[in-house]
């Protein structure tokens, strides 16, 4: 299992670049296929958006980080090893 | 002290918790149910700008000032203590939605209107995000060992049962005093808002009453509470790598799984199934009921088998049954599934009705209404309105049939069709239970997460640390499930198929909870921690 959990963090450390990317990509699409009524809007949807996902990204780059370093081998089993 | 004190102590601590609790949920949810209202009465009418206030309005409240919430009372929390840190979120959340009622409508108080109330809605989105986490550490640290589940999922029943309260007051109201008289500036909309200070006043005679919770009053006493619930929650690997295991592999799937279950399934019935405005409202409200139980069922087997097994079985059954459920959901309402079900004998077009355009006394609008009804008891009503341009001031008194055509400038190319439908008592009963399924996934991905995120951290970082996930999975990941759905419905549709795939909104939390299953699966363990005495 610990094979698994290392190997599947490489896994979510090229997921969240990916996402960052895609994220971008469709946030450049809408706002320049928007209407001139609505177009301030869009903006301001897509910035809240990637300003809370790109952080969420990275936190997701650092978790497959820690899982192909082995962090996540041992969890803690009860309040002492908290 | 003895085993009925005891009983009687953690009792009164779940009972005063969960309606405060209760409280800040109702009072988050009144705002987002009346949000049409809202946005006819404190926005300007100009479009643009309502849009640009109004998305300020939900996105950041929902997106950012929940999880900054999180991290302002969560430090709080873990600096002064639980008891004090949710008692002001709670003084904070009642306050603002009480302030919210009383704010005049932009006709009479102009930009400060919007401006009052987004300052009033950031102020909700800050209270919530320290509620929840203070009050789920709360019970947890009074719960005996081994009943942690079981008592905190009385916890949990709050959020869904806040909905159940704003529902039921909404319809309430608006039954009696009829829409018009509701949606007026000072109507009953503003009623549910006022009613959040009696809720509130009345839960924090309650809450003043409770005492500390007893794991940080040793802490404190022993000196040990932290000194940067920050640092050590998010700056120290050994914690922060639970925070991200904590989001990752159970938060932001529970988050997908919950709004799919309680938003998106409303929005879906009432929108895309087109069903009347009460009937769908009711149809929630049933199935919520019928559900709540299964918190706490499933939070007290969490004590038994484990919070994993669970909570990924909750996952896994939303990520195979959502589409069969929501096809279900349009079969049944489809209308070319009836055509041989047509009760002639009830089916009726109205008188037609005319009329004028406030501003305009040339243009008017024209009215019927065509009732059809079906042997199986259902009516879909249909609203046929065209928009008529008259060379001259329309005369009432002259029936619109014997209307001169010569009179007539212009005609909108399409009428404006509104369908609503309210299902036959078997169809009525069907819809009731596909919600009831998905809000009995809600509850096993929602009903034994408080324990588990308890048991996840230490007692002096344990406000802090299960805050964040927790508000980043069901503020960000939640919370955007109806925007990304209908991003998604939008990407589905082409020239073949311009109105798109209905179901395809339903990618965004399948996905989400399909990755989140599999690194739950992969990294989460299922041992309990019986004792958090740390």
């Amino acid at each position: 299992m610990n094979t698994i959990k290392k190997l599947a963090g490489f896994l979510w450390m090229a997921m969240a670049p990916i996402l960052i990317l895609f994220l971008l990509f469709q946030a450049n699409q809408k706002i320049t296929t928007a209407s001139v009524a609505v177009k301030s809007n869009v903006i301001l949807q897509w910035v809240i958006i990637l300003l809370i996902f790109t952080p969420i990204c990275i936190g997701f780059f650092i978790f497959g980080k820690y899982a192909t370093a082995g962090e996540y081998d041992q969890l803690p089993g009860s309040s002492e090893d908290l | 002290m003895s085993q009925e004190k005891k009983q009687n102590n953690i009792a009164f601590v779940i009972g005063a918790s969960s309606v405060g609790t209760l409280i800040e949920w109702y009072d988050f949810y009144i705002f987002g149910m009346l949000a049409t209202i809202i946005s006819k009465q404190f926005f300007p009418a100009n479009a643009g700008t309502a849009a640009l206030l109004s998305t300020l309005a939900i996105f950041a409240a929902g997106f950012i000032v929940r999880p900054f919430g999180a991290l302002v009372f969560g430090r709080l929390g873990d600096l002064i203590g639980r008891k004090h840190t949710f008692l002001l979120t709670l003084i904070i959340m009642g306050g603002s939605t009480f302030a919210i009622g009383l704010v005049p409508g932009y006709a009479t108080i102009g930009w400060a209107a919007p401006i009052l109330v987004l300052i009033l809605r950031l102020l909700q989105g800050l209270a919530l995000g320290g509620e929840y986490g203070g009050a789920a550490t709360y019970v947890a640290e009074h719960a005996p060992a081994g009943q942690r589940g079981f008592w905190t999922s009385w916890i949990q029943t709050t959020a869904t049962l806040g909905l159940f309260l704003a529902l039921g007051v909404i319809i309430l109201i608006r039954s009696n005093q009829g829409v018009e008289k509701f949606s007026a500036e000072w109507g009953g909309w503003r009623y549910p808002f006022w009613i959040s200070i009696l809720l509130v006043g009345v839960s924090i005679l309650i809450r003043m009453r409770m005492s500390e919770s007893p794991m940080f009053t040793k802490l404190k006493s022993e000196g040990k509470t932290s000194a940067n619930p920050l640092k050590e929650s998010f700056g120290q690997k050994r914690n922060f790598k639970m925070v991200l295991l904590a989001l990752f592999g159970a938060v932001m799937g529970q988050g997908v799984v919950w709004y799919t279950g309680q938003f998106y399934a409303q929005s879906f019935i009432e929108t895309v199934c087109k069903i009347e405005f009460i009937q769908s409202r009711n149809i929630m409200l049933v199935a919520i009921l019928m559900a709540t139980p299964c918190f706490v069922l499933f939070g007290w087997l969490s004590d038994k088998v484990g919070r994993k097994w669970i909570m990924l079985f909750g996952m896994l059954a939303a990520v195979l049954t959502y589409r069969p459920i929501y096809q279900q959901f349009l079969t049944i309402s489809s209308v070319q599934n009836r055509a041989d079900k047509i009760d002639l004998t009830k089916t009726v077009a109205s008188a037609v009705k005319v009329k004028t355009d406030s501003k305009e006394a040339t243009k008017i609008y024209v009215t019927q209404n065509f009732d059809t009804a079906y042997t199986d008891g259902a009516v879909f009503k249909y609203t046929k309105t065209d928009t008529l341009q008259l060379g001259a001031t329309y005369n009432a008194l002259i029936p619109i049939d014997a209307l001169n055509p010569s009179l007539i400038v212009s005609k909108s190319a399409k009428p404006n069709v509104v369908l609503e439908k309210i299902l036959g008592h078997a169809d009525y009963w069907s819809m009731i239970w596909l919600v009831f399924i998905q809000i009995v996934y809600v509850t096993m991905v929602y009903g034994p997460i408080a324990a588990f995120l308890v048991e996840m951290f230490p007692t002096k970082i344990r406000y802090t640390s299960m805050s964040l996930p927790y508000h980043i999975g069901n503020g960000v990941f939640g919370g955007l499930v109806p925007f990304l759905g209908t991003l998604i419905v939008e990407f589905s549709k082409t020239d073949q198929n311009p109105k798109g795939d209905s179901l395809a909104g339903l990618w965004y939390p399948i996905g989400v909870a399909a990755v989140c299953f599999i690194i739950g699966l992969i990294y989460l363990t299922n041992k309990m921690d019986k004792n958090v005495m740390d």
